[in-house]
């Protein structure tokens, strides 16, 4: 009885502090941070470019807008919980505005930072205005590549990990192999890959598959090796088939341990994605980063690298979703 | 099996197993060195007794209990369940161990139905296990999760996991060793309750000797390891039983004596 009404409050103290108390104050530098916004707009519209530049009036659009955004939000979270949830982030939002505002005035405005290595932040709209076809498609094909790669090397690399975890002669077999080549970096099989296979988005396949393996067997098996032998006890008891044991309750308890593994699975395929996409592959955003580079062009390579930024991001938020569904019953999980 | 495919509700009175133990031996190889844990260990269960195995801590009374839930073969002598050989582990010989060992990653619910889900009866008998959580009184934490139970809930509900399954022999290690005093005096009672209701063979190891007189037909007295049995008392006493009966703390004296704590007391 005690032990769910005292564990529940601690669970959610959280969002709890994150509500009320910290509402009234945000609301006020929410309506800072849109007059802030429109100082940026008032900035990079009213004052002329040094620089030749042509999306200023783009840029400056989306100052105006962001800033109407937040000065309506500033007025409407008084009444609405949702608006004023906009609040936490006014912080930030202050500090972008001013950040922009010099990275504005020392660039385009006064020209003190020496091009191409330092654009200004309409140079950086106009990347995405320009060349959102070639970017949005490099994109694609580094999620197509990276999402084969990684599938087949998870998929692999659990059966792998289970099996090593529950046969001693599949160990005996697999461990030496493992502990030898194992450690190897992916990247390190480039040359012999792009040879072997007979185009380089299979053998980019191959390499993403292969770093993402390693950790996933590293993990799986430590994690299905070290399921409490009273667990099986248990089942056995209560009638259970190896079939039951395996599917049921080892790889259930050795989730938490898979979890890591397709962590840090996932970290590695992304390092070996790049290589593969500057080196062999003919698309993708490795390869348009060294594409932007040989242009010079360095504008569309921060632009690239932020998308590039965000896609890895928004990949590793998903397995922590999944992870948190999958894991509901796990106290103290890490928060990603 | 037979039993439990006819038999509509749980609630039921079942048939207890007979339990022979033959000249059991056992041990195990550490170090290269064999250590032996049972030692020439022989005694009978009739159907529906309550026996209690009682000894030092480490004898090897849970080894035995293992032997008896299949989990382990004997180096030699022989166990019998109604007159036949213990192979391997079977649902209608269900253990309830020391730690609850609920899976952290089920509900309570899904923790308790396991034995009908191993033997594909789930489907079918779902009443089964809403009935064995409300026996033992979770049925209102059935959506929980084990780390939100207190230590005796989650043993109530390693209980129920074992009820579901309708066992005519329940094999008890320790269940109640873990739990606070006030606990283990509730849970006592219930389980006399249950025993008494179903009318399963009960072996139970404890090393509580006034817990072992308190629930049980017969007290099986173990030397310390290698365990021999050295002692075999009757409790001719009516349930409910009280801790101060005379005919009880005499049998306590004996009991501690044959522990070798006769002077203590």
């Amino acid at each position: 009885m005690t032990t769910i009404a005292e564990t529940a409050p601690a669970r959610s103290s959280g969002a709890v502090r994150a509500g009320d108390g910290a509402r009234p104050h945000s609301l006020g530098l929410l309506a800072v941070a849109g007059l802030l916004w429109l100082g940026v707009a008032a900035l990079v519209l009213a004052w002329p470019d040094t620089q030749e530049l042509e999306r200023t009036g783009t840029l400056g659009g989306i100052a105006l807008v962001l800033a109407a955004g937040l000065l309506s939000a500033a007025l409407a979270g008084r009444f609405s919980e949702r608006a004023a949830s906009i609040g936490r982030a006014a912080p930030w939002l202050v500090a972008l505005a001013l950040a922009i505002a010099a990275w504005e005035i020392v660039t385009a405005k006064l020209d003190l930072l020496p091009l191409p290595f330092f654009p200004s932040p309409q140079a950086f709209v106009e990347v995405y205005t320009d060349d959102w076809r070639r970017l949005g498609d490099s994109l694609l094909n580094s999620v197509l590549l990276l999402a084969r790669g990684f599938v087949i090397g998870a998929a692999v690399g659990f059966a792998i990990g289970v099996a090593l975890g529950w046969s001693p002669r599949v160990g005996y077999w697999i461990h030496p192999i493992m502990r030898v080549v194992g450690p190897l970096p992916a990247t390190a099989w480039l040359p012999l890959a792009f040879f072997i296979f007979p185009t380089s988005g299979s053998a980019s396949t191959f390499l993403i598959a292969l770093a993402t393996a390693f950790p996933l067997i590293v993990l799986t098996w430590s994690g299905v090796a070290s399921v409490s032998t009273s667990y099986y006890d248990v089942a056995r008891t209560l009638g259970a088939s190896p079939r039951f044991l395996i599917l049921k309750v080892a790889i259930p308890a050795a989730l938490p341990h898979v979890f890591v593994g397709l962590f840090m699975g996932l970290g590695s395929s992304f390092a070996v994605l790049v290589v593969a996409e500057m080196l062999g592959v003919k698309s993708g955003l490795g390869w348009y980063l060294q594409w932007a580079q040989g242009w010079a062009a360095y504008a569309n390579m921060y632009g690239a690298l932020l998308v590039m930024a965000l896609m890895c991001s928004t990949l590793i938020t998903l397995l922590f979703r999944l992870r948190d569904r999958l894991l509901a019953w796990q106290k103290g999980l890490v928060k990603w | 099996m037979v039993a439990l495919a006819t038999r509509p509700a749980a609630t039921e009175p079942t048939v207890g197993t007979a339990l022979d133990v033959r000249h059991v031996d056992h041990g195990f190889v550490l170090h290269g060195d064999y250590l032996p844990v049972l030692e020439d260990v022989s005694f009978q269960a009739a159907p529906g007794e309550f026996v209690a195995l009682l000894g030092p801590s480490g004898c090897g009374k849970s080894t035995l209990l293992r032997l008896v839930a299949g989990l382990d073969q004997p180096r030699s002598g022989q166990l019998l369940v109604d007159g036949e050989t213990v192979a391997g582990p079977d649902p209608s010989r269900v253990v309830v161990f020391q730690d609850p060992t609920l899976y952290p990653w089920r509900t309570v619910w899904r923790n308790a139905s396991l034995g009908l889900e191993t033997r594909g009866l789930l489907k079918h008998h779902k009443q089964r296990v809403d009935d064995a959580l409300e026996l033992v009184g979770l049925e209102k934490f059935a959506r929980a999760f084990p780390h939100q139970l207190s230590g005796g809930m989650a043993q109530r509900a390693s209980l129920a996991r074992a009820l579901v399954n309708d066992p005519r022999l329940l094999i008890l290690d320790e269940p109640l060793g873990k739990l606070d005093s006030l606990t283990r005096l509730a849970m006592q009672g219930e389980l006399t309750r249950l025993w008494q209701a179903r009318g399963f063979t009960v072996l139970m190891v404890t090393h509580d000797v006034e817990e072992a007189l308190l629930l049980a037909n017969r007290v099986l007295v173990f030397s310390d390891r290698p365990a021999r049995l050295r002692a075999d008392l009757a409790v001719p006493l009516d349930f409910p039983r009280h801790r101060d009966h005379p005919e009880l703390l005499r049998l306590r004296r004996e009991a501690l004596g044959l522990l070798g704590m006769a002077q203590d007391w």
